[in-house]
């Protein structure tokens, strides 16, 4: 007999669909079927029940091959080794829960270390914007009510938030938007003929890496002053169309991707998107949203935001929190050779770092926390392997539009293995005695 | 050690009617009692002012947009770091402090229960994460309701049963305390980028008017009998003219009584009473109302107030009233944050600067400290910042000193850059009242935790009462040589007990207590059709399923106190 | 066959998405994340068929990846490899004190390198890393 698990949420992007009926076996340990998921979102629930799991911590030899080790030995390796460094950087936090962030943040503080999340790497860039000139948004409920005009600007969602058009911003038929699809105007910008862009109304194949000059040539149509012919290879007819689209709707919303976080730009980038977004509220009703990549590196800025008051990139080496990206980021901070101890969990630097960054982790002491094989792990001194969060064990996380929804446990853990809640708390807990405090 | 004696204090407790009589406060097993045994610690008081803990009625500390304002502003930590030291985790901010930073500054100040002002309902988790890491201080949490759908689909057909059985869902799901309302109908006209500036200005689709959906709350929540009253904001915060508006919002309580078992008298609570009281036409001719709104809440027994008082700070403004954030950026051009939550409500964060260098602060300033000097009942107006809205609270004290002391008004007026405009539209130069410590200890202890329906268990220092005790390096005997001496006083307690666990001593926190979760199981009837509306609009309009949203697990509030309503009768 | 010049982005596919959570040990992730995607235009400036391999060589790093036709084109003069270790040991790691890479708008160059292998993921960085 089986049973359905329902309102499972899914640990994969910051769509954080909550939606999912998970199909178990009576006895609560086998995962059987996964419905309302996306491929992406179907295959990590599937995946965790693999063969081939890594079920127990283990270190690298200088041969290159693995001795296994108990959990308690992957314990006092990990607090030794943070409570001895003088620079630890514990970095990821964005693929957990934040009851396990927390813990990590008590290490973090016993320890001085540095601690970042995937927004390094993802979002950091947006949060250096909305420092700068603030941030007009709403919630995913509010598009999926309101909105007749969507933007996709540097992102893919089609490939990257795969049901996010669905349940929020084009398919919904939604309170005010009863004809769901047909009532709203999508507007895609982005380099390639995406598969998002294939289903705009309108998609502008910016030159790639001029997304400042275009974002700017808006907030002059919005005025309807003097253009150049062209800008950022897109005629200033089509931007008058769209700047006229944006202004003749009654709410307005623009989701952005990585296409103007990671470009040259960066920070400015976002900044003149938030820009655009200001000025259209002197029009109409216009809001913008980050398409947060992590299922809960959302969550992880918040923690560190309510705790330690920034939200990414924070430095604790001197016993109270400081934060300055370029110098106290991850990327920054392994490239200028800064770290002596890395310390991994819940994202993947090995595979999404530019290898002078991942070069510098694998020459240090290092721990991986993560139940999957990856480039981290294969460059790790020790990997710890743990149970799935999202899958194994609930938790809160928080969505791309800051909401927060507490994961689900849908099944047990394989025999025998913690949660990285339960290893940070007896890591912690070591790292205590080492240190001497209470 | 659960046996403590505090000796020889200058007791101020206005629920057992005490002006300063040495007495001697006894607790046991975390109540105050009558006596306790010889083997007693004792907790030398002489000289001392001894008041139960203080309780904050309306604070912004726990939240969405609190947090959005520690994101936004890094600019807010500089220079007010605190590092790690002994018991204390690190904290850093100055008008946004992290959480840790909150517990323990509000705590060392005396306060030991603080109500977070507004949780828009769909992030009751995040804001309970974060009550949950506020160290020491008992915490609750007011769901908002002025701007929710259900509540403008029902009051709009004037369904007052279905109103208050929503509510009664809707408190119980978020582990609330009270019902709140902000910019009635306000905030739903701007997720399509307009307000209600008056309370007859209706609401575009829901077509009703800001008046109707107070009176059908003031109604619903006299209905269930909450130990608190509904909490407004009303509409039109910040501009002048707006008493007007204020005052009728106020009229709409005539003929309203309050019906609960928890002592409570007011069937509204006007919050941050400072920022409504504005007269004039513009910024030019800006001035003070507070004697016509002060007149008004003086004769009707059946409001209390809390004053928002400004505190000449650079501090961060974030309040529910998303449109009128939208318009507070448009005049200082500082950086606007903006939350519209669906169905429920919405929410802003600009940073403001209030210069004493500037006519309109001052005034703000001069108002703030009218409303506290006009109000005859002490135990009807409480004394807040609405922080951070108008300053921190960790400026309490100097409120403090400013309301005790004439002479430091007169000093702060000298001050101002514009003093002849501030003493021509205010008459803070004619108010020589001095407020009493006993009149303190009603308006920051006794009479918010009356309002609150809670004054069974604190604000008073009565045997079988809550613990909560603040001591102060304040001798009522010695004649007060320079004003700045009150607020040195009220900074640092030189004891707090928290449910009878000594928290701070010497201005140090030297336990975390073991703080709780103030919320209302309110029990209402059951109601089918209310259900059936719920289920609909999590299945067609929310982006969360109905059992994620109600799902608010033990993780979340690890040390509940339920007050318990009974509202199925009748 | 010809060197071309190319502007490279990187960013998520579905397929990598997908690959990454069943294993980044597993042939799927080179198959999913081992590529480079070309506009037509370009594979024909190149000389090669698709589904060749290729060395992509930017100013930081180079790696042999192999080359397909993009399904999500046309776009000219721009390379698209998922995000990744392949991509990684050539995109411009400067953050230009921001905090943040520069993984989109590297100037790449692209040679056929048809004997030349595709390293597994977890292989690739190891070896870049000088890890047995």
């Amino acid at each position: 007999m089986t049973k359905t698990v329902t309102d499972v949420i899914c640990p994969f992007c910051g769509t954080l669909c909550d939606d999912l009926e998970v199909v178990v076996s009576d006895d609560g340990k086998q995962l059987l079927e996964v419905y309302n998921a996306c491929v992406i979102g179907t295959e990590k629930f599937l995946h965790s029940q693999s063969k081939d799991r890594v079920t127990r911590p283990r270190l690298h030899q200088d041969d290159g091959t693995w001795k296994e080790i108990s959990y308690d030995e992957a314990v006092e390796y990990s607090a030794q080794m943070l409570a001895k460094a003088k620079k630890p950087l514990m970095f990821g936090w964005s693929s957990t829960n934040c009851e396990a962030q927390s813990v990590g943040n008590e290490i973090a503080e016993l320890t001085r270390a540095c601690c970042d999340n995937t927004a390094a790497t993802c979002h950091g860039t947006s949060l250096i914007a909305i420092q700068d000139i603030g941030l007009p948004s709403c919630t995913l409920g509010e598009i999926k009510n309101r909105a007749d005009r969507v933007i996709f600007w540097g992102c893919n969602p089609a490939h990257a938030h795969p049901r996010h058009m669905s349940r929020y911003s084009i398919f919904p038929r939604g309170f005010f938007t009863s004809k769901g699809q047909m009532s709203r105007k999508m507007v895609v910008v982005d380099p390639r003929v995406t598969d998002t862009a294939k289903m705009a109304d309108v998609h502008l194949q910016i030159e790639q890496g001029k997304d400042y000059e275009l974002l700017n040539a808006l907030r002059v149509a919005f005025k309807g002053e003097w253009l150049p012919d062209v800008v950022a290879g897109i005629p200033k007819e089509k931007i008058r169309e769209v700047a006229d689209m944006m202004k003749s709707g009654r709410f307005g919303i623009i989701f952005f991707g990585m296409g103007v976080t990671q470009s040259l730009g960066k920070n400015h980038n976002i900044d003149e998107a938030i820009a655009v977004t200001k000025d259209l509220n002197e029009y109409t009703k216009f809001s913008i949203m980050p398409m947060r990549g992590h299922y809960n590196v959302t969550g992880s800025g918040e923690v560190f935001a309510w705790q330690f008051g920034f939200p990414y990139s924070v430095d604790l080496t001197r016993g109270f929190a400081r934060y300055n990206p370029g110098d106290t980021s991850t990327i920054d901070l392994l490239v200028r050779g800064e770290v002596d101890a890395m310390f991994t969990i819940g994202s993947d630097p090995g595979a999404h770092f530019p290898i002078s960054a991942v070069q510098q982790i694998a020459k240090v002491p290092s721990v991986c926390v993560d139940p999957h094989l990856t480039p981290t792990t294969g460059v790790s001194k020790l990997h710890v392997p743990v149970a799935f969060n999202g899958v194994e064990v609930g938790g809160n996380c928080y969505r791309m539009d800051n909401v927060p929804i507490d994961c689900r446990k849908v099944v047990e853990p394989p025999e025998g293995m913690l949660t990285d809640e339960q290893f940070l708390i007896k890591v912690r807990d070591r790292v205590r005695q080492l240190k001497g405090v209470a | 050690m659960s046996e403590y004696i505090i000796k020889n204090g200058n007791v101020f407790d206005p629920v057992q009617g005490i002006k300063g009589d040495k007495a001697d406060i006894a607790i046991k097993a975390g109540k105050i009692v009558d006596k306790v045994g010889s083997g007693a610690k004792v907790i030398d008081a002489k000289g001392k002012t001894v008041m139960a803990g203080a309780v904050e009625i309306h604070a912004h500390i726990a939240g969405p947009k609190v947090n959005m304002g520690r994101i936004y502003r890094p600019e807010d930590k500089l220079f007010t770091c605190t590092p790690t030291k002994g018991m204390e985790r690190m904290g850093g901010g100055a008008s946004i402090p992290t959480t840790f930073k909150t517990g323990y500054e509000y705590a060392k100040m005396g306060y030991t229960t603080a109500m977070e002002a507004a949780m828009p309902p769909l992030f009751s988790r995040h804001v309970h994460e974060e009550i949950r890491d506020t160290p020491i201080i008992d915490e609750g949490a007011f769901p908002v309701f002025g701007n929710n759908w259900f509540v403008l689909e029902y009051l709009k057909n004037k369904e007052v049963e279905n109103t208050a059985a929503y509510i009664a869902w809707l408190i119980r799901a978020t582990k609330g305390y009270a019902v709140k309302v902000v910019n009635p109908g306000g905030t739903e006209a701007w997720a399509w980028g307009l307000n209600c500036l008056s309370v007859n200005d209706p609401v575009p689709y829901f077509d009703i008017t800001p008046a109707e959906i107070v009176t059908g709350l003031i109604e619903a929540n006299e209905y269930l009998g909450l130990p608190h009253s509904l909490h407004i904001h009303p509409n039109n915060l910040g501009n002048p003219g707006c008493y007007e508006t204020t005052l009728d919002t106020l009229r709409l309580t005539e003929g309203y009584k309050a019906k609960n078992k928890f002592g409570r008298e007011q069937v509204m609570h006007l919050t941050h009473t400072q920022f409504h009281s504005y007269g004039g036409t513009n910024w030019g001719d800006f001035e003070s109302k507070a004697k016509e709104v002060t007149d008004y809440v003086n004769k009707s027994k059946n409001i209390t107030i809390d004053t928002g008082n400004v505190t000449l700070d650079e501090t961060t403004t974030m309040t529910a009233d998303g449109p009128f954030e939208h318009h507070l950026t448009g005049l200082n051009h500082l950086k606007w944050a903006n939350i519209d939550v669906e169905l429920e409500t919405g929410s802003g964060v600009v940073p403001y600067i209030y210069s004493p260098n500037i006519s309109v602060c001052a005034i703000q300033w001069a108002i703030g400290l009218e409303v506290a000097l006009m109000m005859k009942d002490p135990m009807r107006c409480y004394i807040t910042t609405d922080h951070p809205n108008a300053g921190p609270f960790t400026r309490y004290p100097r409120v403090i000193k400013w309301l005790m002391s004439a002479k430091a008004r007169e000093a702060q007026v000298n001050a101002f850059k514009h003093k002849d405009k501030v003493l021509s539209q205010t008459s803070i130069g004619t108010l020589d009242r001095e407020i009493s410590l006993y009149e303190l200890a009603q308006m920051t202890r006794a009479g918010p935790a009356k309002s609150l329906g809670l004054a069974s268990m604190c604000g008073g220092l009565k045997p079988g009462m809550d613990a909560d005790v603040a001591v102060y390096n304040f001798n009522p005997d010695k004649p007060v040589a320079n004003p700045d001496d009150i607020e040195k006083a009220f900074s640092r307690c030189a004891h707090v007990f928290k449910s009878g666990v000594e928290v701070v001593t010497n201005g140090e926190i030297v336990s975390n207590g073991h703080k709780r979760t103030l919320w209302v199981n309110v029990k209402a009837k059951e109601n089918p059709q209310v259900m059936r509306d719920i289920n609909e609009k999590f299945l067609k309009y929310y982006s969360m399923t109905q059992a994620n949203y109600e799902s608010l697990g033990h993780h979340f509030v690890p040390n509940p106190f339920a007050v318990e309503v009974d509202a199925t009768q009748g | 066959m010809a060197t071309i010049h190319l502007n490279l982005i990187s960013g998520r596919s579905i397929q990598q998405g997908v690959a990454i959570e069943g294993g980044k040990e597993k042939p799927a992730y080179r198959t999913a994340a081992g590529i480079i995607e070309l506009d037509p235009s370009d594979l024909k400036k190149l000389g090669a068929w698709k589904n060749t391999n290729v060395k992509v060589t930017s100013d930081y790093g180079s790696v042999i990846v192999k080359a397909i036709e993009t399904t999500q084109g046309p776009h000219p003069g721009l390379g698209f490899i998922p995000m990744g270790p392949w991509a990684n040991a050539i995109i411009n790691p400067d953050t230009y004190s921001t905090g943040m890479p520069t993984f989109k708008g590297v100037p790449v160059k692209v040679d056929v390198a048809i004997n030349e292998p595709i390293l597994l993921g977890i292989e690739l960085v190891q070896k870049l890393c000088g890890v047995k």
